[in-house]
């Protein structure tokens, strides 16, 4: 076996200079949201420890995940692949196939017992023996828990893995199962959407390697960094809505005047994730911005909540409902929660219960 | 040992050594393959098994059909949008809802970026390595590489210098031992052709292209708001332009239509400069590597995309044309269509599922699907370990679709042969050019490296289209029509009460279909037909093998625990099982239970 590197000295011997290193860090610390003086905490963390090793599986999934990290602007993530973690298994990236690649876990269990990142994309379905994902003539749900046993942390990659995503949506008739209920004894970090927007998940394992420790995470298991804040909070259009100005239809004169979607089916008053602040591919765009509502995709059974064109008409915080709009005294209550003007709040309650406003049916799945 | 001649032509052996390939990596979801070798290690039968099973349509069943798109685009990440394309196609057929030119452009722009983004990914990062052999690259000589890099091409990146620097840290990663998911591989195998110095042009390329990829894709991002998984609406797309008025930073305004347009430049430029380049310097040293035809020479079909005017998926319109080829006569090309009850039809016999007369096939409006895990009398192994698969019963989770009966190949060459025997120049041009270049003829398209060809032929028609698509649509803004979505029909207190659409064109890896059946403004039946499905088709009910089966025959293997050949010839289909097996019932009735007998 031999020695592993540090992802310092695999960057030297790059011929990456010293001070490109310590650039490469500042530009980490400040992706991730830390302050300056974690920059010399992450170079420290680099220079003095080995690649981890990486194992990410794949279940019932679309590979959108793999496909979104592939995006990564910053880092690379062809850097992450080669440079600081090591990829040791990967169905749409590795070279090798059939019994040759399945070696490979065995040989990951052998190296790194209790060391390796096991990286989850999809779930594994249970009905049918759980014969729906069948991998080497055997159920998927095996490879994910034998390869559970001898990790060090689970992450679950994206909206599948942390809540179970398109096909667990009603009636899930694979019954495919989210990580976390089937793998009960390992930290799990949830990194849902579907998928996740690249920087996020490079952002993610980047934190993990760096400081050898699961990001803070928030009682869904969601870290904290990416996943603290609604969409609707941070959102550039969010001074049409507390401004009553609203898309009424697409593409009409408020949509082009870029107006709040709400009344279209925005669901970013109730979805936690990056994507009004990070937002996709290099910082370009998000999907508000580009004129449609959010789907809500990071959030636990998105689908099952009603049309995507319907108004959002319960307000969550924290997970916990707020307030139904529909109940107007409530709905005041609800619209303050969400600190906006009790005047503006008239405005959008009289013009969300309009008659072509059809009442988003909420699932309870407390 | 049972020795057939399927209906379709082809000679199956069912002794010798089987060898089983399972998980065939690089490709999207879960594929099994299994062959049989003669004593010469030449493979005499091929199973091809999807091996997994997502049930998007019962799921579907009840929901808004303006909702359609989001979930059948989960459908796949790879081929991300392609679904959502023919679910908003569809559901605006059964509404008679037109679109608006600018958003039959955007469209376009949109599906152009992903076939060509599919293409580059595929190409270097999902089957390269079944070519070139990275660590020969170690070997190479960084002045005799830059030499040949600049024979091809006038791509800059060509000195000494820039391929000893990848060298060097190639170099350096094979010696770490940590080899990632270059690990346990088929290095140094007889197989590989290359000389050093092309494999080392083509791993740099490899890295290159993984940079590259992320930025074709920001086209999505412009007009859908994010990549993979965009955003599309029912009745055009849900991005406003506004390029003159205040408010236009939160539309499609200059500075992104210019983003639009620098993009398709560098993307022309990578594809003209690299992946064309790459793909004759590979071929050339693989010319003697004839295998893998299968069904190209016999039976393709193609639904034709790009439509260069709205609301209009005729010939006259499609600047890649749909149109099918039997028995490999290029003198006829037979019109195609979807909706004609007679022309498509999924058979079951040996998928997981089970009709009640498994002798007849199903047009998708009339799909039932209906989920039945049976196991064959000589399968090996047990219900959660199968060893081997027995293909003379059920063996797979995809469906056996058919074309007036006949088994199919679909994607970027049958694409190019339906229009090429259409007699489209451009496409002519490109293909007589490139065997001209090669020195090969016409029939050397029907192999695994033809398959590989046009799609990279496909990949710079595809830029160049886009190019002539972003001037089109800005002409259009100059006349002064900005509009991008037709909303007279998005209440669904508009629609009638019973109707039925569908959606098709071609997604990177061949045709695509959708069929949507609408009740009281709910989905009422919902089916695809999908690239994969055809390709991947097991046995039909007459015994016919589908493309992925047909192409591996009479390959020799240079060593049969190595499955480089099989790997080769598979992924040239670029396969995405995700989208194949995505069915399941719809009438919710418990989950039928396995039969070893």
């Amino acid at each position: 076996m031999h020695a592993r590197e540090t992802f310092y000295e695999v960057m030297r011997r790059h011929g990456i200079t010293r001070r490109s290193f310590v650039k490469f860090c500042s530009l980490t610390a400040a992706g991730l949201g830390l302050g300056p003086e974690f920059a010399g905490k992450i170079a420290h963390a680099l220079e003095t420890k080995p690649r981890t090793p990486v194992v990410w599986l794949h279940g019932l999934e679309c590979t959108c995940c793999s496909e979104s990290f592939i995006r990564s602007g910053n880092p690379l993530a062809g850097d992450v692949i080669l440079s600081m973690i090591s990829l040791d298994y990967s169905d749409t990236l590795m070279a090798a196939a059939g019994h040759q690649a399945e070696e490979l876990l065995e040989q990951t269990i052998e190296k790194y017992d209790g060391e390796y990142i096991l990286a989850c994309e999809g779930n594994p379905p249970l009905n049918e023996d759980g014969m729906y994902c069948i991998q080497g003539g055997k159920p998927y749900v095996e490879k994910l828990r034998h390869m559970a046993d001898h990790c060090k942390a689970i992450i679950a990659w994206g909206s599948c893995a942390s809540w179970g995503c398109v096909q667990a949506a009603r009636p899930n008739p694979t019954q495919a199962t989210p990580i976390h209920k089937v793998i009960l004894d390992k930290p799990i970090v949830k990194v849902p959407g579907c998928p996740p927007i690249a920087e996020v998940m490079t952002g993610v394992i980047t934190y993990m390697v760096a400081f050898d420790r699961l990001p803070p995470l928030d009682r869904q298991g969601r870290p904290k960094m990416f996943y603290g804040q609604r969409l609707h909070d941070k959102c550039y259009r969010r001074p049409h809505f507390d401004a009553g100005q609203f898309v009424e239809a697409f593409d009409d004169e408020g949509a082009r005047k870029g107006y709040c979607l709400y009344k279209v089916g925005c669901k970013g008053p109730t979805t936690y994730n990056a994507c009004s602040t990070v937002e996709w591919n290099g910082g370009l765009s998000w999907p508000v911005k580009s004129g449609h509502g959010c789907l809500g995709c990071a959030e636990d059974n998105f689908w099952d909540k009603g049309s995507f064109y319907s108004a959002v008409t319960n307000l969550h915080v924290a997970g916990r409902v707020e307030a139904t709009a529909d109940q107007i005294g409530g709905a005041l209550m609800g619209a303050a929660a969400i600190g906006i003007a009790a005047h503006a709040a008239g405005t959008v309650i009289s013009k969300m219960t309009g008659k072509k406003s059809k009442p988003t049916e909420e699932v309870n799945h407390g | 040992m049972v020795r057939v001649t399927t209906p379709n032509g082809f000679e199956l052996d069912d002794g010798g050594q089987r060898v089983v390939v399972d998980p065939i990596c690089r490709i999207e979801g879960h594929l099994r393959i299994e062959v049989n070798l003669d004593e010469n290690n030449v493979i005499r039968n091929a199973v091809s098994s999807g091996t997994m099973w997502r049930g998007l349509e019962v799921i579907l069943q009840g929901r808004d059909p303006r909702d359609a798109w989001a979930f059948t685009e989960r459908i796949c990440g790879v081929c991300t949008g392609v679904h959502a394309l023919q679910s908003v196609r569809a559901v605006e057929d059964a509404l008679g809802i037109e679109i608006p030119t600018n958003a039959n452009h955007i469209r376009n722009l949109m599906m152009l970026a992903q076939h060509v983004h599919d293409h580059i990914v595929h190409f270097y990062h999902l089957h390269a390595l079944d070519w070139v052999d990275v660590v020969s690259a170690l070997d190479a000589d960084p002045k005799a590489t830059s030499e040949l890099q600049q024979s091809i091409s006038r791509w800059p990146k060509s000195s000494p210098g820039y391929f000893s620097d990848v060298q060097n840290r190639l170099k350096k990663f094979v010696e770490s031992g940590q080899l990632g998911i270059f690990a346990n591989a088929y290095w140094g195998s007889p197989a590989y052709k290359l000389p050093p110095e092309a494999n080392l042009m083509a791993t740099t390329h490899y890295l290159e292209a993984l940079d590259f990829q992320k930025e074709v894709v920001k086209i999505h991002t412009i007009f859908g708001g994010r990549n993979p998984h965009p955003n599309w609406v029912v009745g055009g797309m849900p991005c406003s332009i506004n390029v003159d008025e205040a408010g236009a930073v939160g539309a499609i305004n200059m500075a992104w239509l210019n983003i639009v347009s620098d993009i398709i430049d560098q993307t022309i430029a990578f594809c003209d400069q690299v992946y064309i380049p790459d793909l004759k310097a590979i071929a050339s040293f693989y010319k003697d590597w004839a295998y893998g035809g299968g069904l190209s020479s016999q039976n393709v079909l193609s639904y034709g995309e790009f439509p260069a005017y709205p609301n209009n998926h005729t010939n006259a319109s499609l600047m890649m044309p749909h149109g099918a080829i039997l028995n490999g006569d290029l003198s006829t090309v037979y019109d195609v269509d979807p909706k004609d009850p007679e022309q498509v039809q999924e058979y079951v016999a040996h998928s997981w599922y089970e009709y009640a007369d498994e002798a007849q096939g199903l047009h998708p409006f009339d799909g039932v699907t209906v989920p039945n895990f049976a196991l064959g009398p000589n399968t090996e192994g047990t219900k959660t370990a199968i060893e081997k698969l027995d293909e003379g019963a059920k063996y797979s989770w995809i469906k056996a679709p058919r074309w007036r009966g006949n088994a199919m190949e679909v994607g970027p060459l049958a694409r190019y042969l339906v229009a090429y025997a259409r007699g489209k120049e451009d496409i002519k041009a490109q293909v007589d050019g490139l065997l001209a270049e090669l020195d090969l003829p016409i029939t050397a398209l029907f192999s695994t490296l033809g398959r590989t060809a046009a799609r990279g032929l496909e990949s710079s028609w595809q830029s160049h289209k886009m190019r002539e698509i972003f001037d089109e649509m800005m002409a259009n803004i100059r006349r002064g029509d900005t509009a991008t979505a037709n909303m007279e029909k998005f209440d669904p207190s508009t629609w009638e009460s019973d109707v039925k659409g569908c959606g098709f064109g071609e997604a990177p890896r061949g045709a695509l279909g959708h069929w949507v059946h609408i009740k009281d403004t709910k989905i009422e039946n919902y089916q695809c037909v999908v690239p994969t499905t055809w390709n991947a088709s097991p046995r039909d009910p007459a015994g016919n093998i589908g493309a992925y089966e047909a192409s591996l025959l009479d390959t020799p293997m240079a060593n049969a625990d190595e499955p480089l050949e099989i790997l080769r010839t598979i992924h040239s289909f670029d396969p995405c099982l995700a989208c194949s097996t995505h069915v399941i019932s719809h009438d919710g009735r418990e989950l039928s239970t396995i039969k070893v007998r």
